[in-house]
């Protein structure tokens, strides 16, 4: 009974119960077609602010480009797909076609990881704002070479990829980027990059290679970008290079910073109510647009915890490791003066 | 040899729109060392503002001194938007990770480019632009240069040059520089620094409105998401020239031109991403730009 009750925690069933009121209510029609759409790209909107999180919030780098590593998961796993399904003989429908857009996700993560991997390494000597601007000029570049690429319909976008994502995939993989996110942040990796963040210099004062721990952090959030993108196309069923231009990272960077940076929880609520809010300001029809900016400069100007408040669901088990704009640093700083340890 | 030269020719009226945004860009990071991304949207309302005060004083005709008039008070007035937005985006984050006044850029971006689409006066639809200066031709030896490709390049570089004896001779000039060396050191050597801050932002914005008219008198189209591609442009300029250094910018938005036309005459869809490609590569051997000193961090 003792073990049961460690296998079925009350947050398991609270998922289960969310997944099904869904399905159920899609199915009564009291959530229809079109806005069951929306919150299936709201659960991909949450899976990239996730990423996001990990580069801008743990790590405390800037990265403007991370529809790039989005757009490289999505096309090469389009191209998987369509190449392979007729080759293989399956409909979209069929279970075996499910185990192909699995390894067609997985394959387009690891190049998009490949990818983060290739810019990291040499650029992460640059900080702050350069850093910001390279991560800008490689998302724009990945978007001008696929302009480029005729095979992949260059600027006129990609069509006919089989539509394979449903809510299932896109709810399973939210909960697994929730729990690695979570679990990358507890680990001896999240803990160097949180250091990197505070401090980068005591941190590499106390034997952390700050730059491997960046570049880590770097290609794990490309990779989780890319199955992003690869979700992103089978549910669209229809990608252009627009779809990743520079509007969309800094789409992201508002679901990010209203949801609270820094936090897992922060992330899931920007995404998602940043992606629903919309359609329920559809009567104001392009204000929507200028309240999402105002939204924004209020959250940042006035609440930089965002929504989640420096607050992390209880379920996930950690402390708040949002930014704490060196405060902890400080807080070090005055401990040791105090002491008198730190004179020299 | 005559393409040649008209390629130059062309290039240089591409550079130096960049090299003037890009000087407004360095302005601001040199002072406060913010990335002012929204930057480009005050070139876009340059634009409009400029229409509309052309339109409002289409009684006179166009002789040269209402050209002049529609070019100061584009200036004054965008300006003036410019120390407003100031106060209120982003004074209030000066204290806090220079990343979230990143952030707030963004925002005050999104902020203008919607707003302006909602307003019935502007709208999404694109606008013809004036012509406010004659679109006379000259040949010199078959190089045919226009006269807005004159005007352009002229007054991007009196501009440029103002900027450069304003920055090293005046007195405002010498409080900027003081304020972005030490803030706290220039505040007790009884330099006003948030006023200093606000002036640097104004004339950042209305250097930005200038290229805005100019921009819109090549391109006589103006378009509410007009300044995305050429604000990025202008940006790699600044950083290819080392931020917060005016000679820099100048230095780069006119190499950063003259590449891109003269790719464009090879294929013309390369050149785009090839700008990123030569920024990202001269920032891998050069971190800090081209004419920028690398910093050192202290502990």
């Amino acid at each position: 009974m003792k073990n049961m009750k460690k296998v079925i925690r009350k947050e398991y069933i609270c998922f289960i119960a969310i997944y099904l009121l869904i399905l159920f209510l899609n199915s009564q029609g009291i959530i229809n077609n079109y806005l069951f759409q929306v919150i299936m790209l709201a659960g991909i909107n949450i899976i990239m602010t996730l990423s996001l999180n990990l580069v801008n919030g743990i790590t405390g780098l800037f990265s403007l480009g991370q529809a790039g590593f989005m757009a490289i998961g999505a096309y090469i796993s389009a191209i998987i797909t369509t190449q392979l399904l007729p080759v293989l003989g399956l409909r979209a429908s069929d279970a075996l076609s499910a185990v192909l857009f699995l390894f067609a996700m997985i394959i387009g993560g690891i190049i998009a990881a490949f990818g983060g991997f290739l810019i990291a390494r040499p650029t992460l000597k640059v900080k702050g704002d350069y850093l910001a601007i390279i991560t800008l000029g490689f998302g724009e570049l990945i978007r001008s070479v696929i302009r480029l690429i005729e095979f992949v319909g260059g600027p006129r976008g990609m069509i006919n990829i089989p539509k394979l994502t449903n809510f299932t995939w896109i709810f399973v993989v939210v909960l697994l980027v929730v729990y690695t996110s979570r679990n990358f942040i507890t680990s001896t990796y999240g803990r160097a990059c949180l250091a990197i963040r505070e401090n980068e210099i005591a941190a590499e004062a106390m034997g952390t290679d700050a730059r491997k721990y960046k570049t880590i952090a770097f290609t794990y959030s490309a990779f989780i970008a890319g199955i992003a993108g690869a979700l992103f196309a089978h549910l669209l069923v229809f990608i252009s290079p627009d779809n990743f231009a520079y509007a969309k990272s800094s789409d992201l960077l508002v679901y990010l910073y209203t949801g609270g940076v820094g936090t897992i929880t922060g992330s899931v609520l920007g995404g998602f109510i940043m992606t629903i809010m919309p359609e329920f300001l559809r009567f104001m029809e392009d204000w929507r647009l200028v309240i999402y900016a105002l939204v924004l400069l209020y959250t940042i100007i006035f609440r930089p915890y965002g929504i989640a408040g420096n607050r992390e669901m209880k379920f996930l088990g950690i402390k708040t490791y949002a930014e704490t704009e060196g405060k902890l640093w400080k807080k070090i700083k005055q401990r040791f003066k105090k002491k008198g340890v730190g004179k020299a | 040899m005559v393409k040649a030269i008209q390629l130059i020719v062309y290039g240089l009226q591409v550079g130096s729109i960049y090299a003037l945004l890009a000087t407004g860009y360095t302005l601001v990071y040199g002072i406060i060392k913010m990335i002012n991304l929204a930057h480009a949207d005050f070139m876009m309302l340059g634009a409009f503002v400029s229409l509309f005060v052309y339109t409002a004083l289409s009684g006179f005709g166009s002789p040269w001194w209402v050209v002049a008039v529609v070019i100061v008070a584009t200036m004054i007035i965008v300006a003036l938007l410019g120390g407003l937005v100031e106060r209120i985006a982003y004074k209030p984050l000066r204290n806090r990770p220079t990343l979230s006044s990143l952030v707030a850029a963004v925002g005050v971006s999104m902020f203008i480019q919607n707003f302006l689409r909602c307003i019935p006066v502007v709208g999404p639809v694109p606008r013809a632009y004036p012509s406010l200066f004659t679109s006379a031709n000259i040949t010199i030896g078959g190089v045919t240069i226009s006269a807005i490709q004159i005007v352009v390049i002229g007054v991007s570089f009196v501009l440029m040059l103002a900027m450069q004896l304003l920055v090293s001779k005046t007195s405002i000039g010498k409080q900027m520089i003081a304020a972005s060396c030490d803030k706290d050191g220039s505040a007790l050597m009884g330099i006003n620094v948030n006023r200093i801050i606000s002036i640097t932002f104004c004339i950042g914005s209305g250097l930005a409105a200038i290229c805005g008219i100019l921009y819109s008198s090549v391109y006589p189209s103006i378009h509410v998401y007009m300044a995305a591609t050429i604000g990025n442009k202008a940006f790699i300029s600044a950083v290819l020239g080392g931020i917060g250094n005016t000679k820099g910018a100048v230095l780069g938005g006119l190499m950063l031109g003259m590449v891109e036309v003269l790719l464009q005459s090879f294929n013309s869809s390369v050149s785009y991403g090839a700008s990123f490609v030569i920024m990202i590569i001269i920032l891998l051997y050069k971190p800090a730009g081209l004419l920028g000193t690398a910093e050192t961090e202290k502990v």
